[in-house]
This record gives C-alpha cells, sequence and structure tokens, in this order.
C-alpha cells in the first residue's frame, strides 16, 4: 500500500495504491487525519484508481474519516473505485453519505 | 458437496498475513473457472473471516488462523477457525452495524458482506474455545459454458 495527497482549493485529494485492509488501515487512517488537520481544508476526495482491493476494514476508514470531514463542514467522495470495492460500498449502504464520481475534476465541481 | 479437492492452510494471526490468505483462496478456487466477480466475492468473503479471527477471536495476540478449502464439482467451502475468544452471542454478531470494538472504527459489516457475497455462511463459537465460519459458494460459469 502506498499513500500520498495533494490539495486543491479546501480539498485534501488522497491517492491510495494497493490494498485496504486490517493490515493497511492504520497508516491510511493516521496518514488522512494528519493532512486533515494540518492543512487549511474541509473536503475530501479518495482517488481510489489504483486501490485493487477493500474490505469491511475500509469502510471503517471511510465513516470514520466522513465524520471528521463532517465535523469541519465539509463533504467526503470516493474517485473511480472498482467493482469490487462499489460492491463493498453498496453492501454497507455508505453510498447514502459518501459521493462517488467517476473523475477527480467531476468530484471537485460537485463538492 | 462431492469432493474434488482440498487444501489446509495455516497461519499465525498475524495481519500481514490477511493477503496472504485471500490470494491462496482465490488462487485455489480458480480451478473451478470462476468469474473475475466470483474471485472478488471469494477474497473479500475471506478476508473478512480472517481479519475477524485475528482482531476478535485472538484480540491481536499470537494464535493461528486454520483455513480449511474443500471443492466440488462447481462449488466451494471456505472454513476458517480460530481457536480464541469465541462469540458469545451468534445472533447479535451477524446483525449488520453490530459490533463489539468501535473504538477500533470497525464498522460491524464483515458479516453482511461474508452473507452478501456468498451463498450460504455457517457460523459455530464456544465461548473461550472458538469460532469456525463455514462459507460456500457455488459457480456459475461452469454450467454455462457447458451450456
Ligand atoms: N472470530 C471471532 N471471534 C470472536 N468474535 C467474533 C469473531 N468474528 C466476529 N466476532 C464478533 O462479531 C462481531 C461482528 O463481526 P463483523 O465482522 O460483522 O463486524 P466487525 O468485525 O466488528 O466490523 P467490520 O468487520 O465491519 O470491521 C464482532 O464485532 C465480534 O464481536
Ligand atoms: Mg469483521
Amino acid at each position: 500500500m502506498d499513500i500520498s495527497s495533494r490539495i486543491s482549493g479546501n480539498t485534501l485529494i488522497c491517492y491510495i495504491r494497493g490494498e485496504l485492509d486490517h493490515h493497511t488501515a492504520n497508516e491510511i487512517r493516521e496518514y488522512i487525519d494528519y493532512n486533515l488537520e494540518n492543512n487549511p481544508v474541509k473536503n475530501l476526495i479518495i482517488d481510489m484508481s489504483e486501490l485493487s482491493f477493500m474490505d469491511s476494514s475500509g469502510i471503517g476508514v471511510l465513516i470514520g474519516r466522513y465524520k471528521k470531514v463532517t465535523a469541519l463542514g465539509g463533504k467526503t467522495a470516493v474517485v473511480n473505485e472498482n467493482k469490487q470495492i462499489s460492491k463493498v460500498l453498496e453492501v454497507s449502504g455508505i453510498y447514502d453519505i459518501i459521493f462517488s464520481f467517476p473523475s477527480i475534476q467531476q468530484a471537485l465541481n460537485e463538492l | 458437496m462431492n469432493i474434488q479437492n482440498y487444501m489446509v492452510l495455516e497461519i499465525p494471526s498475524k495481519s500481514q498475513n490477511e493477503a496472504f490468505a485471500r490470494v491462496v483462496v482465490a488462487a485455489f478456487a480458480s480451478q473451478l473457472d470462476p468469474t473475475i466477480e466470483e474471485i472478488a466475492d471469494i477474497k473479500t468473503s475471506v478476508s473478512e473471516a480472517v481479519t475477524n479471527a485475528i482482531i476478535h477471536g485472538y484480540e491481536n495476540s499470537d494464535g493461528i488462523v486454520y483455513i480449511k478449502c474443500s471443492m466440488g464439482e462447481d462449488d466451494i467451502q471456505i472454513e476458517v477457525t480460530d481457536e480464541g475468544k469465541g462469540i458469545e452471542d451468534i445472533e447479535q454478531a451477524r446483525q449488520p452495524l453490530y459490533t463489539s470494538k468501535p473504538e477500533l472504527e470497525r464498522s460491524g459489516m464483515g458479516f453482511t458482506v461474508m452473507e452478501t457475497f456468498m451463498d450460504e455462511v455457517e457460523v459455530y463459537s464456544t465461548k473461550g474455545k472458538g469460532t469456525t465460519v463455514v462459507m460456500r459458494k457455488r459457480f456459475t460459469s461452469l454450467k454455462n459454458n457447458k451450456g
């Protein structure tokens, strides 16, 4: 797993590559929280183009970040998740609270 | 199930083995020529069961996770066993959103994911002794190919 980020306006954009499971969840959680706390941002976009796998550990990570972002008055979105991941997100009902977009540009326009 | 093939895997309860376990089971299941989606369902469900054994069964202490897979003509059975703390109320544990570890940011969706992605999920558990999750899935691709 590998994570990086950039900032666009008041939005933090995170790129997660590899797999999001119990083994990698902590590092992802800490990375995103650190960057949310130390930058003048309120929205969060997670680019999943290169995330190949996610299980319920990822649901926990997303809901936890959603709560932080909501407390900042911002919105949370995921971008370009694969079929396996969207099935997990669908089952968990997360699409009711977290937006999904096919591209970062569209996410930036809509948030 | 008319067993055609089987395999057993024994791993210490380390989180880096979660990816290994799901990849091994997926590779074994691929003998039945499943669809990409069916393989992804297997991988995700194995990940849930193995992760539960490590987090809840052993509560991140040292233990062994046993994985046994049996293959029929067009179906697979996967058993994931731990000798950890066990589940007191299985019915409650299987409820969507129920988690005993909210402080670890668990969402309580693991069993729901397994139930959605597999055809059958059975849970056997004895408090203080451990837990076995048995999951079964029938692959549709074979029948379709034989048409
Ligand atoms: N192998 C196990 N040993 C002991 N308890 C278990 C085991 N597997 C599950 N449980 C119990 O069942 C509950 C529900 O499990 P489930 O996988 O659905 O959710 P979770 O693991 O808490 O959260 P998530 O899977 O969404 O991260 C757990 O919180 C735990 O109390
Ligand atoms: Mg779980």
